[in-house]
């Protein structure tokens, strides 16, 4: 199979390890993330796919040619792979163009200026092509690094944190654009990054990567979302609500009323840990639809949503503090008695003691 | 999966880059091993007579000599330091680089030039003697210049900018902020700078009185002009004038227990230094403006070094080159310069080219035993010239033997002496003490390369080889031009391991001025002096502008592209 293919990947700094047992491939014309927070190892991993770091235990192939194993350590340089780095490393000390030029050395020089030329102009850089990186901004450095490591037609593109160094108002503009570059080229990419926003929106498969150097949850950018495996990749995306529950008569029953029980197997009596994302709660004036009523703590208008800290009145969370996100503007003083209910889509079930 | 790639990678702990920069770290130790092999198995030992004859002396000369120099170095660095980055006075700018004029001069010139001008026939006595009617030498007492205290003086005044230089850098980095600090919670100035200031400073101190104490370990031409026995001038008379090669290899030994010492110390204040960097940006300095007789004396404090230890005998080398003039001499002073620069052209392209392989081999393969193998190939800065004269005399000699032999043995005929006293063993002994110096400042220019740039290059296909000649060495041609400058200027102005070394009927400068100076005709060779100070000038030019740019309040954060 095309691509990249890694397998029981194992990597220690001394005696920290920072890899354990990672397998993961990705195919040709795919995107893969790996989504963990700094520190945890992702862009060790990254370096041994590049052959930047040696390989301690594990393989790794690309399109079915074996890159190390043992003592097969290829080079990086006999690989064919595209590596952008955080800084993205340009050479100061040449223009635009000689950077593209620069892995394109074993062909002759007019086709290599042609091919640097057009990977520029996919960029939108042509316009820029004579002059020296120091000269460029960021995000336009972002993009002849892009350029630079597409230019020799690699078979695996790897990314490490490509947007990081870019202010938040530019990045989305070159994240959509490295996109659909890299799109357009079909080849395979894997990229680092800690931002899970940037994961989703740039992903077609993540892989989250945890504090023990290991792959919590793989899945499409929707399943990491929705149905997080555990309660450290639900909380990847922000701060959670949580409320304690017990499975009783088939469902959890919390200060929040009854929800269905999401794993049947789970036996009567257990507590249930229930994480529930911002958007997760639902306020309303009315006590339809099973809500419970709530004291409102405060309401801060963000602009297009507004946020809003409450307390349950009754039940084992009536001392917990609970914040929701909800959309336009929310003045509880005009509103009289509120209650707030769980929308399901939003809430995960952590069996405890199990 | 192709099973010759696998075994190549087997053996990829010892690649080309690996064993190059083992065997020029051996190549750069083998001297030295052999001055303590050579002392350990004497073919005629006169270890027992050394011992009861001059040892003790040439001990206590030695330790004396040290101790003053030391003295002297750090009450001038430290001083000039602290009151150039703390006060200010009348021509403190100046004095920020121009403290470092006195380090382009050689010490055994200006023992050349003070003895000239101090002596009993010198215009210095002459004036007093007309002035005061004095008519002969028991009318009046005047110093000797040359003893153990003129050599201590003469010393202290072209080395203590090696103490001004690290001191001042310690000041600024470190002691500032802690040293106002002290000063708001109630302690005077005095008090701050000797709780506070100098405790912090100390690291950066001892490492530049340990190269003070290296280069007077070093010296030969002034103990030589002064007839000072210290260890250096011993192994010179046991070597040249009682001929026996074992009995300089056994003073070089005891000389290197010195050198081993003050590389400890050395490395020691370098791992301290670390700890007690406290912070890296510039902070503004605080400025005591000393007004009126203060003022006054500090920009004395600070001048009279500077003139004493530059100014005075350039001038006077000046005077003496104009006086005696002869172009007869002049054309075989160019010849000599001709030979120096040609020397100095070889080392200094050699060391680098051996710097920039050590130092990238080191940076794609890291390892303990590469890192290693850096330190030791730089020990020889420690080494005095004399001790290393002797070991590379020693290796070379039963190298030509070897050879010899052989020849002899298989085809009959004698080879003779091949690499003995030829410009091949001048230049090895200079690039054993000089290889630190250009590995120093490459591996400094390449560690500011950070360490994508070889990612980046070699995942586009580049290997090892091309990644150094199209990435690295743009990047760090400054550095490189640098180093070859540094190693250079060293090679102009050495003294010892030349006289030793040296072809037959070949001079350099150095060598050159020492003859004449020792036959009391400084100026005939005032002119090839000039050249060698004036050689010397270059680095410290490209120093003081090191200084301006690390200036606080100047730009000193300027990319250099990296």
């Amino acid at each position: 199979m095309q691509g990249l293919h890694m397998v029981g990947i194992r990597h220690a700094y001394g005696a920290t390890k920072v890899l354990n047992d990672i397998s993961l491939t990705v195919p040709a014309g795919e995107l893969v993330c790996l989504l963990g927070p700094s520190g945890c190892g992702k862009t060790t991993l990254l370096r041994i796919a590049a052959g930047l770091e040696q390989l301690q235990a594990g393989s790794v192939t690309i399109d079915e040619e074996l890159m190390a194993e043992g003592v097969v350590q290829l080079p990086p340089e006999e690989r064919r792979i595209g590596y952008m780095f955080q800084d993205y490393a340009l050479f100061p000390h040449l223009s635009v163009l000689d950077n593209v030029i620069f892995g394109l050395f074993r062909q002759d020089r007019q086709m290599a200026r042609a091919r640097a030329m057009e990977m520029l102009e996919q960029v939108s850089m042509v316009q820029h092509a004579e002059k020296h990186p120091h000269m460029l901004s960021g995000g336009q450095q972002q993009r002849v690094a892009l350029a630079r490591a597409l230019a020799p037609e690699p078979r695996l593109v790897l990314l490490d944190e490509p947007f990081s160094d870019l202010d938040t108002n530019m990045r989305a503009r070159v994240r959509q654009q490295t996109l659909s570059v890299l799109k357009q080229n079909n080849v395979a990419t894997l990229m680092v990054t800690h931002d899970p926003k940037e994961a989703m929106f740039m992903a077609d498969r993540i892989k989250v990567l945890g504090d023990q150097g290991r792959i919590l949850q793989s899945g499409r950018p929707a399943d990491i979302y929705y149905k997080p495996a555990d309660e450290y990749v639900a909380r990847l995306f922000g701060p959670m609500n949580m409320i304690d529950g017990v499975v009783e008569q088939g469902g959890v029953k919390s200060s929040f009323g009854t929800m269905a029980l999401e794993d049947a197997t789970v036996k009567e009596g257990t507590a249930v840990r229930v994480l529930i994302r911002p958007e997760g709660m639902i306020l309303s004036n009315g006590s339809g639809d099973g809500g419970v009523p709530v004291d409102i703590l405060s309401a801060h208008l963000l602009g297009d949503s507004s946020i809003v800290r409450f307390k349950v009145q009754n039940g084992v969370n009536s001392g917990t503090e609970f914040h929701v996100r909800m959309s336009g503007a929310f003045d509880p003083t005009e509103l009289g008695q509120i209650w707030a209910r769980v929308d399901p889509r939003h809430a995960f079930q952590y069996p405890q003691n199990q | 999966m192709n099973a010759p790639r696998a075994r190549r990678r087997g053996w990829r702990r010892l690649d080309g880059w690996t064993v190059s920069t083992i065997v020029i770290a051996a190549l750069a130790t083998v001297p030295i091993f052999a001055v303590v092999y050579l002392a350990l198995t004497p073919s005629e030992n006169i270890w027992p007579h050394l011992v009861s004859t001059v040892l003790g002396g040439y001990i206590t000369t030695t330790l004396i000599l040290m101790a003053g120099v030391g003295l002297g170095t750090l009450l001038i660095g430290v001083g000039t330091a602290w009151l150039v980055t703390m006060c200010r006075f009348p021509g403190r700018r100046l004095f920020e680089w121009g403290m470092l004029l006195p380090m382009a001069m050689p010490a055994y010139i200006i023992a050349y030039v003070y003895t000239d001008i101090l002596e009993f026939a010198g215009p210095v006595q002459a004036m007093l003697r007309e002035m005061f009617g004095w008519s002969g030498k028991r009318d009046y007492w005047f110093p000797e210049i040359r003893s153990l205290g003129g050599a201590i003086a003469m010393m202290t005044l072209v080395l203590y900018p090696y103490v001004y230089l690290l001191a001042r850098a310690s000041f600024l980095e470190q002691s500032v902020g802690v040293f106002e600090a002290s000063r708001s919670l109630g302690r005077g100035p005095w008090r701050s700078f000797f709780t506070v200031a100098l405790p912090l400073a100390r690291p950066g101190i001892v490492i530049g009185l340990s190269l003070v104490l290296m280069e007077t370990l070093n010296d030969f031409g002034t103990v030589d002009f002064f007839a000072v026995n210290t260890f250096s001038l011993g192994i010179f008379d046991v070597w040249m004038n009682m001929n026996n090669v074992s009995g300089a290899a056994q003073l070089a030994s005891v000389m290197l227990l010195f050198v081993a010492f003050l590389i400890f110390s050395e490395r020691y204040a370098r791992r301290k230094q670390r700890f007690h960097n406290t912070s890296s940006k510039f902070q503004a300095l605080p400025g005591f403006q000393l007004v009126g007789g203060r003022g006054l004396a500090a920009t004395f404090f600070c001048l009279a070094p500077v003139m004493l230890g530059f100014v005075l005998p350039t001038l006077v080398l000046l005077r003496y080159a104009q006086q005696h003039y002869d172009p007869e001499l002049s054309g075989e002073i160019l010849g000599h310069a001709v030979n120096s620069v040609k020397l100095s052209v070889l080392a200094g392209t050699i060391a680098v080219l051996v710097a920039i392989i050590m130092a990238y081999s080191a940076r794609i393969k890291g390892g303990r035993i590469l890192l290693l193998a850096n330190r030791i190939a730089a020990m020889g800065y420690a080494v005095p010239g004399a001790v290393l004269a002797v070991g590379v005399m020693i290796v070379l000699g039963n190298l030509d033997n070897g050879i010899d032999g052989i020849a002899r043995e298989n085809f009959g005929f004698s080879t003779g002496l091949i690499f003995s006293g030829t410009i091949a063993a001048v230049t090895f002994g200079y690039l054993v003490r000089f290889l630190a110096l250009s590995l120093g400042t490459v591996e400094a220019s390449l560690g500011k390369v950070t360490p994508s740039m070889d990612g980046a290059s070699r995942s586009l296909g580049r290997g090892a080889f091309a990644t150094m000649r199209f990435v690295h060495l743009p990047l760090i041609k400054g550095g490189v031009l640098t180093a070859v400058m540094l190693v250079f200027v060293d090679c102009m102005k050495e003294l010892p391991m030349t006289v030793i070394l040296q072809p037959f009927n070949f001079q350099t400068l150095a060598t050159f001025v020492h003859q004449y100076a020792s036959d009391e005709q400084l100026g005939d060779a005032a002119l090839a002096a000039l050249s060698i100070v004036g050689a010397g000038v270059v680095p410290v030019i490209l120093l003081s502008l090191t200084i301006a740019k690390s200036r606080p309040g100047s730009m000193s954060g300027q990319k250099e592209g990296v």
